[in-house]
């Protein structure tokens, strides 16, 4: 008798917990078309388009010198965008979790700003300030230096765009970690700078690669600001997004959608990345807390 | 002098923490900070450390003026109250790591090292948990571990923040004891900051009273709990039965056997145990009705009240004592007060 009511009661909770067949599957379908229509049939027909006329016609697209000078310029953009970002992110992320000050959440208002203001403002802001009719325009054009509708420009959109990344990413995970290791550190007669390589560094490693990686994604990528501050000069100052958009409205097809698909490459590779860096820090963590 | 603080005083905002604190240890103890939360025990530590700075006023350590110098110069071990071990490294690695961030040209070699370690893993008595991380050990191991750490370095001082505050009480009542003993061994002048009257009273040599950032009394466990300087550490320390000559009746305490009359307008601590309780005579005015009692192991806690009064007085007396009373709840009993601290 005790055995049927308890069965009765099993199978009621499972009905209560769990949805019927249908709505599952409707749910499950309904996730699978919209990644599919709106994710990976693009990804396809970026690769379709830009095998359309054949492997040789991709292959020269890509090594033709303006999709060249478009790629190396991209990564030089990432190569200095990222450390600086990353140094801006650290010693802001260092600031608001071990210090209090006055205006401390303003501040993390201000960082999260590149976030909510369109990509093609920040491009107009650092025009107005350094083009020819900005306000400092005249001066630099007076000693010859070129900002807007050149790489410094470039770089300088790019800072803004890529500023809250590795800071977003740090600041929770500084303040949950707390200050009393770095004390403890201190205490033991380390420096600051020991502190901060062997005690700080280590508890942030993996949100900090995971930011940098975030980082590097969006610099390779940012498409409006650059787009208004670079000038779309080819083999100058084309990045590789601009390099799509420009061989797309010269009806280049090949050219165009053989950039994107490096450009597609760079996000799954940043994928990989991520979710491997997920893996190891989960590894890392279950071989701590073995007991 | 082994630790001297000199005019201490500290403000967070407008909250004075720290008030004029004038502090001398000698070279060897091991001394309780004790007080109630709040009352600056904790940023007195964290100053003769140099993790805070005072707003006035000069620690010494030793002899030297330290008050300018940053924490890593100072010699000093600190045992925080969650720790703080490392969470990255092996336990061998945390207990290494004041060794290993020395200046090149005093660092040790690394079979130097590693004797060191394993000899302090071995003092603590974990060695066998060398290699594990601070995420695998009970409260207890990782304190031990810290504590281990801290002696790596040889203090000169061994600085302790609630060393036991989050521990289990079994546990606590282990490595109190233990931490005595080790004290004992090592000999390294020690502060540890505490709550709890009752650890400070069993581990410490000294025990500093802090209240509202200035030290209400210093001295000896016994002396402090029997020549308390005032009401707040006679009622911090150990239980007391507070008698207010206004409240209570004068007659009622004479015929109790305490004298109250050179002692007009002032206010009569007695503890539970200078209570002697007796079987009712029918003459006596010092009757009061046994209300209730709890078994404290080897003392019996019996609460008593005065007739037409609601406050409870307490007693303690041992065991059998109290059983060859045969006394019954609702009895009627004499009391008789042997002893009392006057204060204001």
């Amino acid at each position: 008798m005790s055995a049927v009511s308890a069965n009765s009661f099993i199978t009621s909770k499972k009905l209560t917990l769990s949805d019927p067949n249908w709505v599952r599957y409707v749910l499950i379908g309904l996730t699978l078309g919209i990644i599919g229509l709106f994710l990976l049939l693009p990804l396809l027909t970026v690769l379709v388009e830009a095998f359309a006329k054949g492997w040789t016609a991709y292959s020269s697209s890509l090594t033709h010198p303006d999709a060249l000078a478009a790629m190396r310029l991209t990564l030089f953009i990432a190569l200095i965008t990222v450390p600086l970002t990353t140094v801006f992110g650290v010693s802001a992320a260092w600031a608001i979790a071990r210090f209090d000050f006055r205006g401390k959440s303003l501040l993390i208002t201000l960082i999260d700003l590149p976030f909510s203001v369109s990509p093609v403002i920040a491009g107009l802001i650092y025009v107005l300030i350094f083009g020819a009719q900005g306000w400092l325009g005249p001066w630099f054009s007076e000693h010859d230096i070129k900002i807007i509708f050149a790489v410094p420009g470039i770089v300088l959109a790019t800072l803004f765009v890529t500023f809250p990344f590795v800071a977003r990413e740090l600041i929770p995970l500084m303040q949950e970690i707390g200050h009393e290791e770095e004390e403890a550190a201190l205490s033991l007669g380390a420096s600051g700078w020991q502190t901060f390589f062997r005690v700080t560094l280590p508890n942030v490693k993996w949100g900090l690669l995971n930011g940098v990686l975030l980082c590097n994604a969006r610099a390779m990528g940012e498409f409006g600001a650059v787009s208004v501050v670079s000038g779309h000069i080819r083999g100058l100052t084309n990045t590789l997004p601009l390099h799509v958009e420009v061989s797309y409205n010269e009806y280049d097809f090949v050219g165009s959608f053989a950039g994107a698909s490096l450009l597609a490459a760079l996000a799954v590779v940043t994928l990989v990345f991520k979710t491997v860096l997920e893996w190891k820090q989960n590894q890392d963590k279950k071989l701590k807390a073995k007991g | 002098m082994s630790i001297s603080v000199n005019h201490i005083s500290k403000h967070f905002g407008s909250f004075s923490a720290l008030d004029n604190i004038s502090l001398d240890i000698p070279e060897g103890e091991l001394v309780a900070l004790l007080g109630p939360s709040g009352c600056g025990k904790t940023t007195l530590l964290r100053i003769i450390a140099g993790l805070e700075q005072a707003d006035q006023g000069d620690v010494f350590l030793k002899g030297d003026k330290v008050t300018d110098k940053p924490v890593k110069n100072r010699q000093i071990g600190f045992v925080f109250q969650h720790y703080a071990l490392f969470r990255h490294m092996t336990v061998f690695e945390n207990v290494a790591f004041g060794l290993r961030v020395k200046p090149r040209s005093e660092r040790p070699g690394e079979a130097i090292i590693h004797k060191k370690v394993h000899d302090l893993l071995g003092l603590v008595q974990l060695d066998w948990l060398h290699d594990r991380y601070p995420d695998q050990l009970s409260g207890g191991q990782r304190q031990r571990i810290a504590l281990a750490r801290a002696l790596a370095v040889e203090p000169s001082v061994l600085l302790l923040d609630e060393p036991f505050g989050a521990l289990d009480a079994g546990v606590r009542k282990d490595l109190r004891q233990w931490l005595r003993n080790l004290h004992h061994d090592l000999n390294v002048t020690s502060i540890f900051v505490t709550h709890d009257q009752e650890e400070a009273m069993e581990v410490a040599s000294q025990v500093v009273v802090l209240n509202h950032g200035r030290i209400e009394q210093q001295g000896a466990p016994g002396d402090i709990y029997d020549h308390p300087a005032n009401a707040f550490v006679s009622r911090f320390i150990g239980q007391t039965n507070v008698f207010n000559l206004e409240e209570h009746d004068s007659d009622w305490l004479q015929a109790a056997g305490l004298p109250t009359a050179q002692h007009y307008g002032k206010i009569a601590h007695v503890r539970p145990h200078d209570i002697v309780i007796e079987k009712s005579r029918a003459d006596s005015d010092a009757f009061v009705t046994l209300k209730d009692w709890q078994h404290l192991g080897a003392l019996i806690r019996i609460e008593l009240v005065k007739n037409g009064s609601a406050a409870s007085v307490y007693a303690e007396m041992p065991n059998d004592q109290f059983r060859r009373l045969h006394l019954n709840k609702g009895d009627k009993v004499d009391l008789r007060i042997r002893h009392a601290h006057w204060f204001h």
